[in-house]
């Protein structure tokens, strides 16, 4: 029966049916999907771990164990994960284990559009690439058969457009491969130099034999339409080939990425009077057509940066292309912004109100570098907040002290927060640390994590205590605060900054998204009472707006959290609870 | 049959994914290869937010570009005219006269534009534009906007209404089934 799959749900099919048993992942857009839902396979164990590392470690354990497993990510949470994953190159497998990436392209939810297909190449382990979610369920059985052939960690390379895209899929019944005994083995799984440089060989004979599978392997596919020009593509880029020229171009339709076929590209090179390749991001088929001398075009009239469409290849290529029509007025845009009642709102105003550099890191809080709150100067990746504050405050010493803090949410900061935490108590700079507690994964869209006290079933877990956390690493300092409560959090922050000891300041209360959280009534303003002053636009909650020279709240948006009540000097604003 | 598209636009959070979730049951059902693109993640955070929905013979590319969109769903006004270079030259927009404002209007460095709907008219596009929150609320939930704006949309298509049923009480969780019956009816209808 067919059905109608996203990209991720397809993979997570893919993983079912091939008899996968482990799952540990850490989310991350467009990764997230994959493992939420294979956790509705009761025969598959599935986790979230602390970071992609920790996450790929696991898999490697189960592997070794002898059950297939398997690890999601997005593609920078693959560079957290690559100490691993380039010595389980080496190390090869037990049961077969496929890792999940996800590039984003076009930087939908991240902070670079880095191409992972680098990190097949330098870890030299196969990279599959599907098109759309049918293959993504092929792909991901496929991948488990050429892990355990081969004895390599396979990666599956998902994109934004494959990852978020339903398309349609045909399932089958799930194979129980059985578990592979566990044998001790210390030459091929203890990577001491002695050993892992008798491995190395292994790596580079594998890379050859996968490069001639490659070579007739039928994920790589010739589609013979005229030979006028040739296409050599993968991924989302080979749908945008199809649509735009149909079979009027042929088409050498990459599956596998790495290592890439020689023998298949020149045979096809040869048919066609003019080759060229259309992929996203880097040059990386192109760059291997170069080296196999071929004359090949493709980054000369196509983008390295952005994803790709149809109306963009099919101009680059030289063809008339409708652009639709437009209104003469501006439309402005409609950046994200943090939502009516998020509890980092007023954490993010009183750092503002206190005009502090802020140290930021990688969730939605990041949003609160948007006007008005303007409230970060920097944000790098997963955890950086925390050591970059001790670096910032090393290098301009007390008098950065006692203006500058690092902001960072729970799951972020059990990712590789604690690391950086380290490393102030160890080497006692003077920083305060600010841990925005809102007791969920929440950018990803609302993920258990070591600190909520549930596991990704939503069954009570093992909870980590942040308090006496940071206390057993050696902060004396360690306050709590409530975000709503401006005033509590102006002065634990003025408090901590001055204060001569390196600090904690956890500021606590539940995103406002999550189900189990109760809303007050929305609040309402009393236009005579209201002077127009603005002083509530100065928050940037999306509920509250100027109409007609007062301030108005939008009652399908307020939550009743009270923030902008605490900014009104003429006591405006006024709950719409009905009494009684 | 030539692929048509559908792109399904609004403020992220307004529940645009059970309208897109319902066209591509509906369209699976009919036969068509189907595919319906979404975006996830942080622009969802009240940001501009589309789904494209594209069905056929056979569909290749999961997104619609400029000048493709035989029909825009909008959740909001400003959404619609912010994709209308989306729109066919004879494509229809179905939308909401919901007005959000977004962060630039609400902080003063923007202004929402006025008689989008006009506007929109003036360049040659087809709107059909109805009060969905008032409709929403008629049904007995704001949340039911989404149905309202699919029940608009079935009167362009010529399929059975026993289609559009059977793929509301697929999708759609049975306690909100009789509401969202009757938000498809009032949508349909207005």
């Amino acid at each position: 029966m067919k059905q109608l799959m996203l990209g991720n749900a397809a993979v997570a099919r893919g993983l079912y049916e091939a008899g996968c048993c482990v799952i540990s992942s850490y989310p991350g857009t467009p990764s997230t999907e994959i493992t939420e839902e294979a956790v509705k396979y009761d025969d598959i164990y599935c986790e979230w771990a602390p970071n992609e590392k920790v996450a790929m470690e696991t898999a490697f354990g189960a592997c070794l164990a002898g059950k297939r497993s398997f690890c999601a990510m997005k593609h920078v949470g693959l560079n957290v994960a690559a100490d691993p994953l380039y010595t389980m190159s080496y190390t090869g497998v037990n049961a077969g284990l496929v890792i999940g990436v996800a590039d984003d392209p076009g930087m939908h939810s991240s902070q670079n559009e880095q191409d992972s297909r680098h990190h097949a190449i330098a870890a030299k382990v196969p990279m599959l690439e599907p098109s759309d979610s049918a293959e993504a369920l092929a792909f991901a059985k496929l991948a488990y058969e050429l892990s355990e052939q081969f004895d390599t960690p396979v990666l599956l390379k998902m994109c934004t457009r494959v990852a978020h895209s339903q398309s349609l899929v045909e399932t089958s019944d799930r194979v129980e491969p059985g578990m592979k005994p566990y044998e001790k083995n210390i030459a091929k799984y203890v990577m001491m130099p002695g050993n892992a440089i008798r491995r190395h060989p292994f790596v580079e004979e594998r890379a050859h034999k996968l490069q001639e599978w490659a070579e007739t392997a039928p994920v790589n596919r010739v589609e013979m339409g005229g030979t006028k020009i040739g296409v050599i593509t993968s991924s989302t880029s080979y749908q945008y080939v199809k649509e735009v020229f149909g079979n009027d171009v042929s088409v050498l339709k990459l599956g596998m990425t790495n290592p890439l076929p020689v023998k298949l590209i020149k045979d096809f090179a040869c048919k066609v009077e003019k080759l060229v390749v259309i992929e996203e991001l880097d040059p990386i088929i192109e760059n291997h057509c170069k080296a196999l001398g071929l004359a090949v075009s493709g980054k000369e009239f196509l983008p390295m940066e952005g994803e790709f469409s149809q109306n963009l290849i099919a101009k680059k290529m030289g063809e008339e292309v409708y652009e639709g029509r437009t209104i003469d007025d501006p439309i402005p845009p409609r950046p994200p912004v943090m939502c009516a009642g998020c509890p980092h709102r007023g954490l993010f105003y009183i750092l503002s109100k206190n005009k502090v550099t802020v140290l930021g890191d990688i969730g939605c809080y990041t949003l609160g570098a948007v006007a008005p709150l303007s409230a970060m100067d920097m944000t790098l990746c997963m955890g950086a907040s925390i050591s970059a504050v001790h670096g910032f405050n090393k290098a301009r010493g007390a008098e950065a002290e006692g203006k500058t803090v690092a902001v960072i949410g729970d799951s972020t900061f059990m990712h590789s927060g604690m690391t950086g935490l380290a490393n102030i108590a160890y080497n006692q700079s003077n920083s305060t640390v600010i841990i925005l507690d809102n007791s969920i994964t929440g950018m990803t869209g609302h993920q258990q994590n070591p600190t909520t006290g549930y596991n990704i079933k939503g069954d009570p877990a093992g909870k980590i205590d942040l308090e006496a956390l940071c206390k057993a690493m050696g902060f004396q300092r360690v306050r709590v605060v409530d975000p709503y409560d401006l005033k509590a959090c102006d002065a634990v922050l003025k408090e901590e900054l001055a204060a001569n000891q390196p600090s904690v300041i956890i500021s606590r209360r539940p995103c406002a998204l999550l189900k189990y959280v109760k809303h007050e009534a929305p609040l309402t303003v009393d236009p005579v009472k209201c002077v127009g002053c603005r002083s509530c636009m100065k928050i940037g909650c999306p509920a509250i707006s100027i109409k007609g020279g007062k301030a108005h709240v939008d009652n399908t948006l307020c939550v009743g959290c009270g923030v902008c009540e605490q900014l009104c000097p003429v006591q405006a604003f006024q709950s719409t609870k009905k009494e009684g | 049959m030539e692929t048509k598209n559908i792109m399904i636009v609004g403020v992220g959070g307004q529940g645009s994914l059970l309208a897109s979730k319902l066209l591509g049951h509906l369209l699976m059902e009919q036969g068509y290869d189907v595919k319906v693109s979404e975006v996830h993640g942080m622009s969802q955070r009240g940001g501009s937010v589309v789904t494209y929905v594209r069905y056929g013979d056979k569909v290749n590319s999961p997104i619609i570009d400029k000048g493709e969109a035989d029909y825009i769903v909008s959740f909001e006004l400003l959404e619609a005219a912010r994709w209308l270079s989306y729109l066919k030259p004879d494509g229809q927009i179905v939308t909401s006269t919901q007005q959000i404002d977004p962060m630039p209007v609400i902080t003063g460095a923007a202004s929402y534009p006025d008689n989008l709907v006009e506007k929109m008219r003036a360049a040659g596009a087809k709107v059909d534009a109805l009060d969905c929150l008032k409709l929403a609320e008629e049904a007995g939930s704001s949340k039911a906007v989404n149905i309202i704006l699919m029940g608009r949309l079935s009167h362009y298509f010529d399929l059975p209404d026993a289609a559009w049923q059977e793929s509301l009480e697929a999708m759609v969780p049975p306690k909100f089934l009789e509401l969202n019956k009757k938000a498809f009816e009032l949508g349909k209808k207005a």
